[in-house]
């Protein structure tokens, strides 16, 4: 088995600072993989250069083989890959509808004189994108949502739409910046499902950057934790948790008084 | 209060959402056919100067409504559909030919000045759009060869597949005809891959291109329809007046069409025609206000502008969504009637946005 996506010895420097330096990881399909760290550990970063807004300084990026460092993001994109955004970016003057039909764009095939006209073809296109977004609807209960303003949404049911806008795609690999960060705590436990069922009911590799310990070990494979922007600790959740550096990384420095087992769910 | 009851994908792909806006749409077709009938000559002849300008706030809302990039150049296009479209008429063109040829230079040039959208933004992109339309207007001037610089250009007789457009009648016929094109052309777009990458671009250019929109293509799509669409209104233009001349494509008529979009709405093809009509109104209102008021007010030289920038500041300051907004509001009161509240169009409070990259 070949990996979906291998990130190789990724550095990006911004002026003097090195944000990123030396990562390296390789993603397996259908696995779930979490990057942690404390903020400004250069995690969201790693995923600007995957998803192909930031250029690497050096190192390089391959998907299912192919090299996508210089790439530009709508390519990237089409291959493949979504994603979703820290706080969130959805199409605020747009209903969700519309919204996860925008989600449907790498897979047209029409183009806008046909749009403009309004053509069979694009109006058969319609309808196949409008039933793959209503499974979506389905998948993430957002019926009563369909056709609401974004822009009058509570923030919990953005993060969910946004996730949905990203499904929407039918993407191999899903990057998921921070699905819980303002969320409560049944929300997160439901978002933990959600990722899950991404995982075992379509199919779906996972990569996500996330804070909630809790969550990252209720659904990750496999963790990488991160600080300054360089690699401390890859494997299990329960083995990077206890990982000494990582331990030090979040605690600052070795502590007598600290049990080592509990110090990264902080 | 109407609930719809959806039962297939196809309802969601229709222009038309229910039987009631069928009725409504056709009693509305009813009654502007029959326009010309119901009233005398001069009205016909401003009704026509509305479907012009509704068609050119149809192309310029596609751009700064729907894609979010400002425009204060677009006299210049409207003056690149006059001027192609009179020069080929000169040279024995059809209509028909001369129409489409129009469209296609505005198009074309739209989609050269649509090039530094890629790189700059706002205000950057404004003055960028503002130095094109001064260089259009100056071109115009001096090359006098064709369009007859400072004294102007005259157009002939205009005759559509044989049918001579000879009253305000025919006129008006002509222009409603293209303006529903070009408004269901629109319309088309919005509902399909096209518009929505457009509406993307506008609320957020970072998750646009992560869901696989090449921002430079569709920036420049954009560019171009907006352009084609305002080069067919110029050649309207230009029969409409039958005279055209450097002075009617100016910077300031540039801001008008801005104007219109705010007061009729930006970001709806309701908003580009409500403002066009309100646009066009105002002014017959103005002219037979003139003669009721005092002569130290009605003769002012000032008068129109003076009016027309009141008019701007108040629906910035009390009616952001245009005139577009206040008829949501009237209808939703009588929908929901008497159960409307005070706050249901009142703005929700925006959630914090992510730093933007790039």
């Amino acid at each position: 088995m070949k990996p979906l996506l291998q990130v190789e010895r990724l550095s990006i420097q911004f002026g003097g600072l090195k944000a990123v330096e030396n990562v390296s990881f390789d993603i397996w399909p259908n696995e779930v993989f979490s990057l942690i760290g404390p903020n400004g550990a250069g995690k969201t970063t790693i995923f600007n250069m995957i998803s192909g807004l930031y250029q690497p300084t050096s190192g390089f990026v391959t998907f299912e083989g192919e090299k996508i460092t210089a790439l530009p993001p709508y390519e990237i994109a089409r291959l493949g890959i979504a994603r979703t955004f820290q706080n969130i970016e959805l199409f605020e003057h747009a209903t969700v509808l519309q919204n996860l039909l925008v989600g449907r764009h790498c897979h047209r095939h029409t183009n806008w004189l046909q749009d403009l006209l309004f053509t069979p073809a694009t109006r058969r296109a319609e309808l196949q994108f409008r039933r793959t977004v209503e499974e979506v609807i389905e998948f993430l209960d957002l019926q009563h949502y369909r056709d609401q303003m974004v822009a009058g949404l509570p923030y919990g049911v953005r993060k969910v739409v946004e996730l949905g806008r990203a499904l929407a795609m039918r993407p191999k690999l899903l990057l998921l910046d921070e699905p819980s960060s303002g969320l409560n705590v049944e929300e997160t436990e439901e978002m933990g499902f959600w990722i899950e069922d991404i995982k075992h009911d379509l199919g779906i590799t996972v990569l996500m950057v996330e804070h909630d310990m809790g969550l990252v070990s209720h659904v990750s494979d496999r963790v990488l934790a991160l600080n300054q922007g360089e690699m401390l600790a890859l494997g299990t959740s329960a083995e990077v948790q206890s990982h000494p550096d990582v331990v030090e990384a979040y605690l600052g420095g070795a502590d007598e008084d600290q049990p080592a087992s509990t110090g990264a769910a902080a | 209060m109407r609930f719809l009851f959806k039962t297939n994908y196809h309802q969601d792909v229709r222009l038309f959402k229910h039987g009631g806006q069928i009725f409504w749409y056709a009693a509305l077709a009813v009654l502007l056919l029959a326009m010309p009938w119901l009233m005398p000559e001069y009205y016909v002849s401003q009704l026509v100067f509305i479907w012009i300008y509704a068609i050119v706030s149809v192309g310029l809302m596609i751009l700064v409504g729907f894609t979010g990039q400002v425009s204060i150049g677009h006299a210049a296009f409207l003056a690149m559909g006059a001027y192609t479209e009179g020069y080929l008429q000169q040279l024995g063109w059809p209509f028909a030919l001369s129409l489409t040829f129009a469209a296609l230079v505005s198009g074309i040039t739209g989609i050269i000045v649509g090039l530094p959208a890629l790189r700059v933004k706002g205000m950057y992109l404004a003055i960028a759009t503002l130095a094109f339309g001064f260089i259009v207007e100056e071109g115009v001037t001096r090359a006098d060869g064709i369009t007859g610089g400072n004294s102007g250009m005259m157009l002939g007789s205009l005759d559509v597949f044989g049918i001579a457009i000879d009253s305000e009648q025919r006129m008006y016929y002509l222009c409603l005809i293209i303006l529903v094109l070009c408004v269901v052309g629109v319309m088309n777009l919005l509902r399909s891959p096209t518009g929505r990458a457009f509406v993307a671009i506008r609320d957020s250019e970072v998750s646009a291109q992560s869901m696989g929109i090449n921002l430079a293509y569709y920036k420049t799509t954009a560019f171009a329809l907006s352009a084609a669409i305002t080069g067919i209104a110029g050649a309207l233009y230009a029969h409409k007046l039958r005279y055209i001349s450097p002075e009617q494509f100016t910077f300031l008529q540039s801001i008008e069409l801005l104007i219109i979009l705010v007061v009729g709405g930006v970001g709806t093809i309701y908003g580009a025609i409500f403002g066009a009509a309100f646009w066009i109104g105002v002014q017959q209102l103005i002219v037979i206000a003139k003669d009721w008021l005092p002569p130290a007010i009605g003769q002012q030289t000032g008068l129109q502008p003076t009016i027309f920038g009141i008019i701007l500041i108040a629906f910035i300051l009390f009616e952001p969504m245009g005139l577009y907004g206040r008829w949501l509001k009237i209808r939703t009161y009588f929908q929901l009637f008497p159960f409307y509240r005070k706050g249901m169009f009142r703005r929700q409070k925006s959630y914090m946005k992510s730093e933007r990259m790039k």
